[in-house]
């Protein structure tokens, strides 16, 4: 079947088998793995401890924190959880928060999808301008638009509500919305669109039906970014709404009372608006880590 | 990418988001700049000031030494995230329940709502309640971010860096793993080295990604305001006062909307204009690269 | 320089491999000559690019030992092992120029420059690279891409073995001939050891002095072009080479003759004996398109078959017969009478082959 082997002797086995071993102890320093660890672990480290000490706020009573500095709770607690699920005040604040949000991110969503695909597939008179000037809205400062906004939805009626809210956030969600898709959608090959059309698909159908299950990572990816900027934002949030619609951000301010502020209901509501985007994260990672590299060259 | 049809009823497909950016966008952005160059005492009441409001903000000196901070926090937290950011991409593990599990980690301050951002480091960095700033006085170094400015400068970078890098780890993270397992093997084959591989094979997959991150950072940063707000206040002094919050004092706590409407937009021109050079300079070094093509 | 061998090697992706087909690398022993120029033939996903990988280092085996020059490499990786490989695919640092990148791999263990100019401008020259030298790698076509990567590993003169994967795909036919000239050139001239892998028989001949033929996991059959026509090893090699690929029927003894289904064959007595001996349900005749003899008219011992198609292509033509229920192929020159609708079949026992479990047999000659 093939060549035969030379018989080497036991002894130059032997000794090649132990300079292999040094030449792989050489190849492969085992200090260099060791060195990534805990380069790894440090960042890890440096990113979880104020969150850990958050969390560690939060399970302790008042009395416990202004007491004395304790490193985890000595008197485990959860009346600041109890307080937050039980006071209306309270649990709207997250309730409105993910209203607007989600509001948000679906109409982001459904406005930037076709005008990422005509971005990404058609010329047209003034895109480029069009595109620039898209973008230019990302750089615009919410506390450029406080005052003109307030006026603005106050007149058309829609102060303190959550579309209001869910509106505001849409001026910088929807141009990275589109830069995000277009990228995505500037990958799929153009052939597969023209198939689908000389196949008899309308565009309606052929967008549903094969053009955005071809670009789900780059759905996720954009979701991903919307909820973020979204669920992040407070200033332009708090401006617009005042009881009705008030996003968690604001209702946390209010924890200085009289005697102070209430460090463990801040550091408990803190904790609970970390965990959306623990959610968020968790669902979208592996079209994270599938690789995608943003951008139009 | 130049076979783009040319069709001018894709502007169908554009214009439901046209009229909601517009709305958003225009709008307001019409009573900006109606506001900046008019002097409004009440509703029915209001002059028209040409330039003036812009000339009293070019000049006023809190607003200058604002500009003057926002510039410097801005190229500092650049600095520091971006290399950082690379790094901890680098490091990331790519397989397994591991790479999941990091991966939420590091993108978890990033989801974090801004001003909660804030509350966390000013509990972790208090003297008497947290973990940080009562450490480094056990340490016996006088921490106190209310007295000094310097103690208020780094940890609100600090703070910056623990909050932001996330973002530039996670867009390189993904352009890392989008450079196929090939270019690997063939760095080995050729016995490149970490380095090697790291400036030929991985940066150059890098630079868009790191285009738009440093990007979205820089605009950020020029935009930063609940963080600090919540953090210091803006203090001591007004040594951590940054330009959205001078503008958000004037125009809500001062009403003063003829001036704050004029610093709107020269604030907003200053970020298009560092956005526009900053792609303007990207786009030509890349256009260098494209044109030996020809010859 | 080195001679390569693979000692009771087998590789596998599965944690835990419980039948030979969770392999992808059955084991195996093989050794490549210091010098020679190997192709390693087989259909995707024989496992080709896995043992090249395993060569190389790319892939540490599962079992079994890689050895150079008789020294045990398992461990070592690729860099340590001072080996070039050519993927199937290009692969080019995009920043650099071609110069660059050719110079890369000297570079990276520190070759004095001018050997390294040296050494890149002759590569150039041979690949015919010169113009594009300046040029930056990111700008090239498909196949100036896939001659940079080419490049890199020719550059290395003191390598142990250039191992190529498929690394003509993507080159468009006509210069696919020049380049593989080219690498027969340069094996000639530098006289190092070569493994090419290929799926294209035409592309082995013409490039290798021994293929390896492997399937399902196993090199099947080593040797030179012609044994591998002539006197397959496996039916598998006999399908895969040649064109169109050889004759197989399905043979029994019953009743003391030789058939196939229900329709007896005359073949010769020394078969007829092999048969009795074969000891197995699965046993095949061989024989090649080009060895079957084709009569136009009734001859002796000879087997009356229907003609379904002609193919002609020039010199030669290719019938399509059907010998009882069996599809059977021959080849006829174009000086040699057509035969209409029926033709009659003769097996010279040189050209055949007795096939026991898909693997040869010596048939004893008188």
């Amino acid at each position: 079947m093939s060549n035969s082997i030379p018989t080497t002797p036991e002894a130059v086995r032997k000794q090649a088998a132990a300079a292999d071993d040094r030449r792989r102890r050489q190849a492969r320093p085992v200090s260099r793995q060791w060195r990534r660890r805990g380069l790894m672990t440090a960042y890890i480290v440096f990113v979880l401890l104020p969150v850990y000490w958050l969390l560690n706020m939060s399970f302790q009573s008042n009395s416990e924190i202004l007491g004395s500095l304790t490193l985890w709770p000595q008197d485990f607690t959860l009346e600041h959880y109890a307080k937050i699920f039980s006071d209306s005040n309270w649990y709207m604040g997250y309730v409105n928060s993910i209203a607007y949000v989600l509001m948000n991110m679906l109409i982001s969503l459904a406005v930037a999808l076709p005008a990422a695909y005509a971005f990404s597939r058609y010329r047209f008179i003034g895109d480029k301008h069009l595109f620039f000037w898209l973008l230019t809205n990302l750089m615009a400062p919410p506390a450029v638009f406080l005052l003109p906004y307030f006026q603005l939805y106050y007149t058309v009626g829609l102060f303190d509500t959550h579309v209001a809210v869910a509106l505001a956030h849409c001026l910088f969600n929807i141009p990275l919305a589109i830069w995000i898709l277009e990228g995505f959608m500037s990958s799929v090959p153009k052939e597969i669109d023209e198939t689908a059309f000389i196949d008899g698909y309308s565009f309606p159908r052929f967008f549903v039906k094969i053009f955005i299950p071809m670009i789900s990572s780059g759905i996720g990816v954009t979701l991903f970014f919307l909820f973020m900027f979204s669920w992040v934002e407070l200033l332009l949030a708090s401006t617009l709404t005042a009881t009705n619609a008030q996003p968690i951000g604001s209702v946390m301010t209010q924890t200085k009372g009289a005697s102070g502020i209430d460090w463990g209901a801040l550091s408990a509501a803190g904790v609970l608006t970390i965990l959306p985007g623990i959610v968020v994260v968790y669902f979208v990672r592996n079209h994270i880590a599938k690789g995608f590299a943003l951008g139009r060259t | 990418m130049n076979n783009k049809i040319y069709n001018n009823r894709a502007w169908w497909l554009i214009l439901p988001m046209l009229l909601l950016v517009a709305f958003s966008a225009i709008i307001p952005l019409m009573t900006v700049v109606n506001y900046s160059v008019q002097d409004v005492f009440d509703a029915n009441t209001r002059f028209f000031t040409g330039v003036e409001w812009f000339q009293a903000t070019l000049n006023d000196p809190g607003l200058q030494a604002a500009l003057v901070r926002q510039f410097a926090f801005s190229l500092t937290v650049l600095t520091i995230e971006v290399p950082l950011g690379i790094g901890i991409a680098l490091l990331m593990p790519k397989k397994g329940w591991q790479a999941s599990a990091i991966l939420i980690l590091v993108t978890m301050p990033l989801l974090i709502p801004w001003n909660v951002v804030g509350s966390i480091w000013q509990i972790f960095t208090r003297g008497d309640i947290g973990l940080m700033g009562w450490g480094l006085r056990e340490l016996g170094y006088g921490y106190n971010i209310t007295r000094s400015a310097v103690d208020a400068w780094g940890t609100i970078i600090l703070m910056d860096v623990w909050h932001w890098t996330p973002l530039i780890a996670l867009l390189c993270y993904s352009g890392l793993r989008s450079i196929p397992d090939a270019y690997y093997q063939a760095a080995r084959i050729d016995r490149a080295s970490r380095w090697a591989v790291f400036r030929y094979i991985q940066l150059p997959k890098l630079t868009n990604v790191l285009v738009i991150g440093i990007l979205l950072r820089f605009m950020h940063s020029f935009m930063i305001y609940a963080e600090p707000f919540v953090l210091t206040g803006g203090g001591p002094g007004n040594s951590t006062t940054f330009l959205s919050q001078s503008l958000t004092t004037m125009a809500i706590g001062q009403q003063d909307l003829g001036p704050s409407a004029a610093f709107s937009l020269i604030y907003f021109l200053i970020i298009l204009l560092v956005c526009w050079v900053f792609y303007t300079a990207i786009m030509n070094l890349q256009k260098d690269k494209q044109q030996d093509k020809g010859a | 320089m080195a001679e390569i061998t693979l000692k009771n090697l087998a590789h596998t992706y599965m944690a835990e491999p419980s039948s030979p087909e969770d392999y992808a690398i059955r084991e195996m022993n093989h050794v490549w000559h210091q010098g020679g120029a190997y192709a390693l033939l087989g259909p995707s996903g024989c496992g080709k690019s896995t043992l090249l990988n395993i060569i190389s280092g790319l892939l540490e085996p599962s079992s079994g030992d890689v050895l150079f020059d008789g020294e045990r490499v398992n461990a070592l990786p690729p860099e340590a092992r001072n080996i070039a490989q050519v993927f199937q695919f290009p692969v080019v640092y995009d920043t650099m120029t071609v110069y660059d990148n050719l110079a890369f791999p000297l570079r990276n263990i520190g070759t004095p420059a001018d050997r390294v100019r040296e050494r890149v401008m002759e590569v150039a020259d041979v690949l015919e690279l010169t113009p594009q030298l300046k040029r930056k790698a990111k700008n090239l076509t498909a196949d100036e891409k896939q001659k940079v990567s080419m490049g890199r590993g020719l550059v290395r003169d003191d390598v142990s073995a250039i191992l190529f994967d498929e690394p003509l795909t993507v080159i468009d036919p006509q210069l696919k001939w020049k380049l593989r000239r080219k690498l027969k050139e340069i094996h000639q001239r530098f006289n190092i050891t070569m493994v090419y892998v290929t799926h294209d028989q035409l592309e082995a001949s013409t490039f290798a002095d021994k293929i390896a033929v492997m399937y399902e996991g196993q090199v099947v059959q080593f040797g030179t072009p012609r044994e591998l026509f002539e006197t397959p090893n496996h039916t598998f090699v006999g399908y895969f080479i040649g064109s169109p690929g050889m004759n197989f029927i399905k043979v029994e003894l019953r009743d003391g003759r030789v058939m196939s289904g229900e329709l007896p064959l005359s073949v010769s007595p020394a078969i007829h004996d092999a048969l009795a001996h074969a000891g197995s349900a699965n046993i095949k005749l061989g024989i090649r398109p080009e060895f079957v003899e084709v009569h136009a008219a009734r001859v002796d011992e000879a087997m009356e078959a229907v003609v379904e198609d002609v193919q002609d292509l020039g010199t030669y033509a290719i019938l399509s017969l059907r010998l009882g229920d069996i599809p059977f192929k021959a080849r006829i020159e174009e000086d040699d009478t057509l035969p209409r609708g029926k033709a009659w079949l003769r097996f010279p026992i040189e050209h055949l082959g007795l096939y026991v479990d898909e693997f040869r047999v010596e048939i004893p000659h008188e």
